[in-house]
């Protein structure tokens, strides 16, 4: 039987609403409500030195930030704990080569290169964070706009930066295989995606999967005190798979959806 | 197959309010100037500063002669004597068990005012000290009736008639106390196949019908059979009504729940909880209410 107590299937996510660019002086941001679940992510541009074994790529920079008025627990330094969690899961999900073109980053090779610095708030708690947050995160990235930069050599050598004047000439990235993150709780014999608050504190462990859009796993990670055997790991990445293609599917949509509406778009924001 | 929905935010529409009934209620913010007529008595929610009475809390204005004090919209539970409330066990006592009803302290749940299996009516034992564990323990839920009420607003409550008592598998839906309507009786046995105690403290506990009555449990013994599958589909389905008519800001009794149950018929389960929908019955409900008092 396929019941949850608000009526969903197993496999069913809250209604989610997804907005980009509401942060103006970002290079791009996205701000997802995944049922009471409230995410903003924001994404800065700016130009660093490419790291000493990769000199032709540009990364990634991932901080969390619990804010104190998402939950009582998260007073003071209380969420430290839990934003350093979601930040080292999401430094696990993008280190593979094929999410995001670092090497389309990279404006000198050895020398110059855009650091993409994704910073999250959890503005609300309201169960399932890790999806909600990669929802953000790749809404986000699929919204920002790196300016274009060329590299101009002197007489005597010495390399200077151009930018462009144009302040809409700039590059985006392509977002197409970017994973996002889903989460299987298991509560009893059955496993759940997009647990709520009270379905969580039900479950003894939970496997977190991160998908791309063409079903391919990139990392997983079991959480919880609870044990999980073999066959029903199999099961969930079965699930979670099928789950993640259709999370990607209806993020796209929803992205370009939004991108057609162009300028003419109402914001809504924060006090809509 | 999963079902993933996203959507595009949108704006929240400025709701018009319904036509008023029995005058318009005088709704102040903290910080507000109620009066500056200094006859006046202050009351709760209310404070004085430079001959000006203020409001401290958000709600409406209430003025009884010379009493000019203001009740809030959203606070914690406030206890009444006779008030039904449902809560859940902190923790277990010497003599009495700490019940969490969402309001400022805990409420009190003396072993004195519980009543023992079998309806025996005797003073109260060390032997009966003893075993209290084994008739409630923390993180039980518990319907209970308000005796009386501390003078520093803590609650003390009786379990003192076979209606109240341990509850069972069900569904717990947390509202603001305000939201819940005073009415004669708080539980109802709804005929769509489900029943509901509406508790004054804001906790909604949904439960299946008991086939039969059992006079002689005293509400201890909890039955642990599976709930049927259409049974359960009901109770979300109310679960969900409930959270709709919340969101609308919308007073819970048993007439509206079941109007809204009725009005969400024709939509899945699930999709009761999307806005669109949610605005629809909560519309619908309202307008069976007022052609039933018009």
């Amino acid at each position: 039987e396929d019941l949850r107590v608000d009526g969903r299937g197993c496999e069913d996510y809250r209604c989610a609403e997804v907005e980009t660019d509401v942060v103006s002086n970002t290079s791009g941001s996205a701000r997802v409500k995944l049922g009471h679940t409230d995410i903003l992510v924001g994404v800065k541009a700016e130009m660093g030195t490419p790291k000493l074994e990769k000199p032709d790529e540009g990364y990634l920079e991932f901080f969390v930030d619990c804010s104190a008025s998402a939950t009582p627990e998260f007073e003071g330094r209380g969420g430290e704990e839990l934003g350093s969690e979601i930040a080292n899961t999401l430094y696990r999900v993008f280190s593979n080569k094929s999410s995001v073109d670092l090497k389309s980053l990279c404006i000198n090779p050895g020398e110059h290169c855009w650091v993409l610095y994704v910073d999250v708030l959890l503005l609300e708690c309201g169960g399932n964070l890790f999806d909600a947050v990669s929802i953000a995160v790749k809404a986000a990235l699929f919204n920002t706009r790196i300016p274009k930069v060329r590299v101009l050599e002197d007489e005597e050598g010495s390399k200077e930066i151009e930018l462009s004047d144009d302040p809409y000439d700039c590059i985006r990235l392509n977002v197409d295989d970017v994973p996002c993150i889903v989460t299987l709780s298991k509560i009893g014999y059955r496993h759940v995606v997009d647990a709520t608050l009270q379905e969580e504190a039900c479950s003894l462990a939970s496997l977190l999967i991160s998908v791309t859009s063409k079903g391919a796993l990139t990392s997983m990670k079991k959480m919880g005190k609870g044990s999980l055997d073999p066959e029903s790991i199999f099961e969930m990445m079965e699930t979670g798979k099928r789950v993640g293609k259709s999370l990607h599917i209806a993020l796209q949509k929803i992205l370009d959806e939004e991108e057609s509406l162009g300028t003419s778009r109402q914001k809504v924001g924060f006090l809509g | 197959m999963a079902a993933v929905s996203m959507r595009l935010p949108v704006a929240r529409k400025v709701v018009e309010p319904s036509a008023p009934r029995g005058g318009e209620k005088h709704l102040v913010v903290p910080g507000d100037t109620i009066t500056t007529d200094t006859g006046y008595m202050r009351g709760h929610g209310t404070y004085v500063e430079d001959e000006k009475l203020i409001a401290s809390v958000a709600g409406a204005v209430e003025r009884v002669n010379k009493l000019v004090c203001v009740r809030a919209l959203q606070t914690r539970y406030n206890g009444e004597v006779g008030d039904i409330v449902v809560g859940r066990i902190t923790e277990v006592q010497q003599k009495r068990w700490k019940v969490e009803t969402n309001s400022r302290l805990d409420s009190v749940l003396l072993l004195s005012s519980m009543n023992l299996p079998g309806g025996e009516l005797r003073r109260r034992s060390a032997e009966d000290e003893l075993a209290m564990r084994d008739y409630l323990q923390e993180g039980d839920l518990i319907s209970a009736e308000v005796q009386s009420v501390f003078s520093d607003g803590a609650v003390s409550l009786h379990t003192r008639s076979l209606k109240y008592g341990k509850l069972g598998q069900g569904v717990l839906v947390q509202v603001s106390p305000s939201l819940v309507k005073r009415q004669k009786t708080h539980f109802h046995d709804l005929p769509c196949g489900a029943s509901v105690i509406l508790g004054n403290n804001g906790f909604i506990w949904i439960y299946p019908t008991p086939e039969q009555k059992d006079e002689e449990a005293g509400g201890f013994t909890t039955n642990l059979e599976p709930v049927p599958l259409s049974d359960r589909e009901v109770i979300s389905r109310l679960r969900n009504c409930i959270v709709a008519l919340v969101t609308q800001k919308f007073m819970l009794f048993d007439t509206s729940i079941l109007y809204c149950y009725e009005a969400s018929l024709p939509h899945q389960i699930k999709d009761i909880l999307k806005p669109e929908v949610m605005e629809e019955i909560v519309l619908e409900t309202r307008k069976r209410l007022l052609d039933l008092e018009g």
